[in-house]
């Protein structure tokens, strides 16, 4: 019964590796864009036996949100400010890939000790999770462009939603409408301010912004 | 011990040069070339066994013994590697372990006679195959250790009997990175493409064959036969896995490996006719993400 699951949710996994190893920013989109595919697929394969027209609509949504909108949006982002690769990040990609190996482990340990109110659907749920929600949370921190780190918020919000699709049956559709017009809000307001910081600075690296300059 | 298992090294060492002229061939064929024959590779190491060896005067015994140490390391190895699910000659607990470290003796030996020659090529040359090996065998260990875990035994026997379509319909989650993981390191340890150009011979660039300019004659006739021995060793190990067929015949069960073997070596032919090396800095990255695919398999096993 879960052996869809299970794979969407290493496939999952997998494409978290291929965004931490590689360097070009369009690929990253990609990926992410990806995930939001799966995670389309996943929620399908979580009612797939009570399979109704609203989770159905669910499915669409964020699919077309997480999978076609947000990369459109973000490659938008990225021809004006005219950025291919993410160059220097401030952990190297193969020291990230190593980090992301040793993640993997402290997921499943962490999960492994983790009192659930109600079985999963899938062992691989919780673990999954974790991984995910961290690996967003490593991206964020360890990469220079605000770009990467939208994607990275982006990556984090999918985690989260592996939780609560995986544990939890039946989350009111309300919840789960308001959860990704909140985060299409956020990523919506955060291209724009890409766009800004690009039009005022000529660069989208994040590390620069920490100092304030009084330019007159 | 099963007259089976005799036959399949006999196969091994017979058929073994076979593979290197497959990829040959297909990557004529892909260029719009004819190619050299099949057998081409065999007519080699002929050719050199009549020649005599030349030695430096600068080189040690070290030198003379790196390719036979190097060619009955593989010989032993060739002993434990089981073909098509039945069982090699050889099989006790953690033979897992000998096997990789027959491998990597074998590498030692042919790092030792580089660096023996005193020429910086060769010990460039020696300084990239260390590294590159000592980031593939990770993969590598991590990989077999997730096959040890989901057939609970520590000997390369059982656990690729262990292999069967249940196996696959069971973990197919776990399996798909882990063939991933040990087709690059089949590649990466046989001097194959993305890592190495096995036909480039511009010292610069080159990883495995800068370290044997030096030999010639019935020495470097061995480190041919042994290079071909190591890819139809690695390639069992990938093929085991990723033909699964296991239905208690000997003959059906060898003749699916075997054609899994031709099929392998057009796929690294097609690999080698499409892909350009990567460069020095990539290839590290390469490995490590066959670690990691081999880390998630291992993690799922152990689940």
């Amino acid at each position: 019964m879960s052996t869809w699951t299970d794979t969407i949710l290493v496939c999952l996994v997998l494409t978290g590796f291929v965004l931490l190893g590689s360097s070009r920013l369009l690929r990253h989109i990609r990926i992410v864009a990806a995930q939001g595919v799966l995670l389309a697929l996943l929620t399908l394969a979580a009612h797939q036996h009570a399979l109704s027209a609203r989770v159905l609509v669910l499915a669409v949504t964020i699919a077309t949100l997480k999978g076609a909108a947000f990369p459109w949006l973000l490659s938008r982002v990225l021809r004006t400010a005219d950025v291919r690769r993410e160059v220097e990040p401030f952990v190297s990609y193969n020291v990230s890939l190593l980090i992301g190996g040793l993640t993997l482990p402290v997921a499943f340990w962490l999960s492994a000790r983790l009192p659930l109110p109600a079985p999963p659907i899938s062992s691989l749920v919780v673990p999954v999770a974790f991984f995910t929600t961290l690996l967003g949370l490593f991206v964020i921190v360890s990469r220079r462009k605000a770009l990467t780190q939208v994607l990275g918020y982006l990556v984090l919000e999918n985690g989260i939603y592996v939780f609560g699709v995986g544990l939890t049956a039946d989350v009111p559709m309300v919840v789960e409408f308001g959860v990704l017009l909140d985060v299409f809000v956020a990523v919506f307001v955060m291209g724009i301010a890409i766009f800004h910081i690009n039009r005022e600075f000529d660069h989208i690296d994040a590390d620069q912004l920490a100092a304030l300059h009084d330019w007159t | 011990m099963a007259i089976a298992s005799v036959v399949h090294v006999l196969l091994a060492l017979v058929c073994a040069p076979l593979m290197p002229g497959i990829v040959i061939r297909t990557k004529a064929l892909v260029a719009g070339r004819i190619g050299p024959p099949l057998l081409q590779p065999y007519f080699d190491v002929l050719k050199l066994l009549r020649k005599s060896a030349v030695y430096s005067r600068t080189t040690s015994g070290v030198f003379r013994a790196g390719p036979v140490v190097g060619l009955a390391a593989l010989l032993i190895a060739t002993l434990l590697v089981p073909f098509g699910g039945s069982a090699a000659v050889l099989a006790f607990p953690a033979d897992v372990v000998l096997f990789a470290y027959l491998l990597g003796l074998a590498r030692f030996v042919t790092v030792l006679a580089a660096l023996d020659t005193g020429s910086s090529f060769e010990g460039m040359g020696a300084s990239r195959e260390v590294t590159f090996s000592a980031l593939a065998e990770p993969a590598l260990l991590l990989g077999l250790a997730a096959i040890a875990c989901h057939t609970s035994s520590l000997s390369l026997s059982p656990m690729y009997a262990g292999l069967g379509p249940a196996a696959w319909t069971q973990a197919a989650a776990a399996f798909a990175p882990l063939a991933g993981a040990l087709l690059v390191v089949f590649l990466a340890e046989n001097a194959r493409m993305p890592v190495d150009d096995p036909t480039t011979h511009l010292e610069l660039t080159m990883i495995h064959e800068v370290m044997v300019l030096d030999h010639s004659g019935p020495d470097l006739a061995f480190i041919e036969y042994g290079s071909a021995l190591q890819l139809w060793l690695l390639g069992a190990l990938v093929v085991g896995l990723v033909v699964p067929v296991r239905t208690g015949s000997v003959w059906i069960d060898g003749a699916a490996a075997m054609a899994g073997m031709v099929a392998l070596a057009i796929v690294t032919g097609l690999i080698e006719s499409s892909m350009a090396r990567l460069r020095l800095l990539r290839v590290p990255q390469l490995l490590i993400g066959a670690s990691v695919l081999s880390t998630v398999a291992l993690v799922l096993m152990l689940r």
